[in-house]
């Protein structure tokens, strides 16, 4: 089913926003919207935005690669997105990410044995007052979690894994 | 003094449509809409002496008025993609402050005669795009925005835009391209945006906390807002503070407030009785002030912060103790800056390329003290020669961490050794 069959609603009022003789400027939002369910953007959404857009899918395909939050392959359904810059690692973020490592028994990259987590170390999210912090990027969006510790890392995913186990 | 800007610090509802209204809101959009011309409101926003906040200070007003006038649509495009490691002010503003914001957007527009605004917002504001989203549909409803405003022929638009994760789309002319659905990268200027923006139209772009100042100006009037901050910065400025302090966040202060001041009476001072060692004023694109009395008693504004060796910026202040090796933090934004280069030009991509390959080894291998000199030369090697201020940024503490801080690079060569 195509993006527009699938969202009719969504893409029609995405598409309202900007003028009709620059519809390109929808990539970016209908991007977002591919991305929805998977977690990450199908070469059949791509190619589907694409031809929405009046686009070539290389141009679809440059603009996925050059921005961070979109993504072309599976990973966890949750992209835990830890900030060591500069200022979070003045208040503890390298240990605080090497820490949760352990505590998950992943690397940077990897992905947890149940899919639930991805980790992720990532630059500045404008939060550096309130380190050690992450974002939980996920197909629905996208949510901060604030002067955070491994405790209560950990809880937060037990729980994720819990409310996942629940919807299944 | 009351609050120009984080008004919700005082006025905790503030995002409610009517509290806002009720404390004076839409006041200043409705005086410019109903009893001014466009031109009095771009002059009175110039008298006022306002400079951008985002970083690079220019002149609102003037900016204003250089929107070409033979040349339609106009635009206004509010830049928030806040990005600069060290800055959080402008996501306080529109998540606490919302409003303000959005009449300040919608009187730029109406001064440069623009009938649609956009916002474009860092990808990681997902929620605050949202959350203005259901403030722009409760101002359409109050009639502040839409079709005819207050019964004149002046019609307004604003809508939201979500980047996907690029430091690089700060730069106003590299977040053009990115509305416009292509790869953030930046144009070559000039032309600058108020002849040639956002699809080829004049195109105003100014930072979230610029145009949060702009109601209180149309509704007070420039002298009312001069008695703030110095003859030259006048104004209210927000100062993100962060690193090694006890109490970090924002604070509204007059500009020229010093750095002491900030970091000790607001801030609380330095964590664990250590002492202060480095000051970064414009987040990590900042030379290192070192922190010496002097410096501490400097006024924070335009002018006086050069006489220490930085920029004021975006007033994302960034302190450092003595328990931090300098070549540390390098590491740390030289790491930034390769990430976010966006690869367009080669000075920029492939110097901060190799600035990393060279700190790694400094830091983690077998690195000599003419490797040192290498990195500085990299660094100098990369200034004056790239289309945006990115790669120019990248430089800033290499070179004053090098120049200012010589014996922590000495001791990182004399410890380093290959793992």
């Amino acid at each position: 089913m195509s993006l527009a069959e699938k969202y009719p609603q969504e893409v029609e009022r995405i598409l309202a926003k900007y003028p009709p003789e620059h519809k390109r400027s929808a990539v970016m939002p209908l991007l977002y919207l591919a991305q929805r369910e998977e977690g990450y953007i199908t070469k059949a959404a791509m190619q589907d935005v694409a031809q929405l857009l009046e686009m070539t899918e290389t141009e679809v395909a440059a603009i996925i690669g050059f921005y961070t939050l979109y993504h072309d392959k599976k990973e966890g359904k949750y992209r835990m997105q830890v900030c060591t810059d500069l200022p979070c690692a003045l208040r503890g973020a390298d240990q605080f990410l090497e820490e949760l490592c352990e505590n998950l028994g992943i690397q940077v990259g990897e992905t947890t044995a149940d899919g639930l987590i991805t980790l992720e170390e990532v630059k500045c999210l404008a939060a550096c007052d309130k380190a050690p912090m992450f974002q939980l990027q996920s197909g629905e969006g996208i949510e901060y979690y604030e002067n955070m510790t491994v405790d209560k890392t950990m809880e937060l995913i037990e729980a994720l894994r819990k409310a996942g186990k629940e919807v299944e | 003094m009351a609050y120009i800007l984080l008004r919700h610090r005082e006025i905790p509802d503030i995002h409610e449509i009517d509290v806002y209204e009720k404390h004076g809101g839409f006041a200043a959009l409705k005086k410019a809409v109903t009893e001014m011309t466009p031109e009095q409101v771009t002059e009175e926003v110039k008298a006022s002496g306002l400079r951008g906040r985002g970083g690079a200070g220019f002149p609102t007003g003037l900016k204003w008025s250089f929107m070409d006038k033979n040349n339609w649509p106009h635009y206004v495009v509010a830049n928030a993609d806040e990005s600069e490691p060290g800055t959080f002010k402008d996501r306080e503003i529109m998540e606490r402050n919302p409003f303000q914001f959005l009449e300040g957007v919608a009187i730029a527009s109406y001064a440069v005669g623009a009938n649609r605004a956009y916002i474009y917002l860092r990808g990681e504001f997902w929620p605050i795009a949202h959350f203005l989203d259901e403030k722009i549909a409760e101002m359409e409803k109050a009639g502040y925005l839409g079709e005819r405003l207050f019964g004149t022929d002046y019609s307004l638009h604003i809508y939201t835009h979500l980047g996907a994760g690029a430091y690089i789309c700060g730069e106003e002319t590299a977040l053009l391209e990115s509305l416009e659905g292509k790869r953030g990268q930046p144009r070559i200027r000039p032309p600058f945006p108020p002849s040639y923006g956002l699809y080829g139209k004049p195109t105003v772009v100014n930072n979230v906390e610029t145009l949060t100042n702009v109601p209180y100006i149309i509704a007070n009037g420039a002298q009312a807002y001069r008695q703030f901050g110095t003859e030259k910065s006048p104004g209210v400025k927000i100062f993100s503070l962060s690193g090694c302090v006890n109490r970090p966040g924002n604070y509204e202060l007059p500009l020229g407030t010093t750095f002491r001041e900030l970091i000790f009476e607001h801030g609380g001072g330095i964590p664990e009785g250590r002492n202060i060692k480095a000051i970064m004023p414009a987040g990590a694109s900042s030379s290192f002030i070192v922190a010496t009395d002097e410096a501490l008693d400097t006024p924070m504004d335009y002018e006086s912060v050069p006489n220490v060796g930085a920029q004021l910026g975006s007033a994302s202040v960034i302190v450092i103790d003595d328990s931090v090796s300098m070549d540390w933090v390098v590491e740390k934004t030289i790491h930034f800056f390769q990430h976010e280069s966006c690869g367009k030009c080669t000075p920029c991509r492939e110097g901060t390329y190799w600035m990393r390959k060279l700190i790694e080894r400094i830091r983690h291998a077998d690195g000599t003290e003419e490797e040192v000199a290498l990195l500085k030369d990299v660094a100098m090697q990369i200034r004056g020669k790239c289309l945006c201020a990115l790669g120019e940024f990248s430089t800033m503490a290499v070179v004053s961490g090098i120049e200012r801080f010589a014996p922590d690079f000495e001791k990182a060569v004399a410890t380093s050794s290959p793992e």
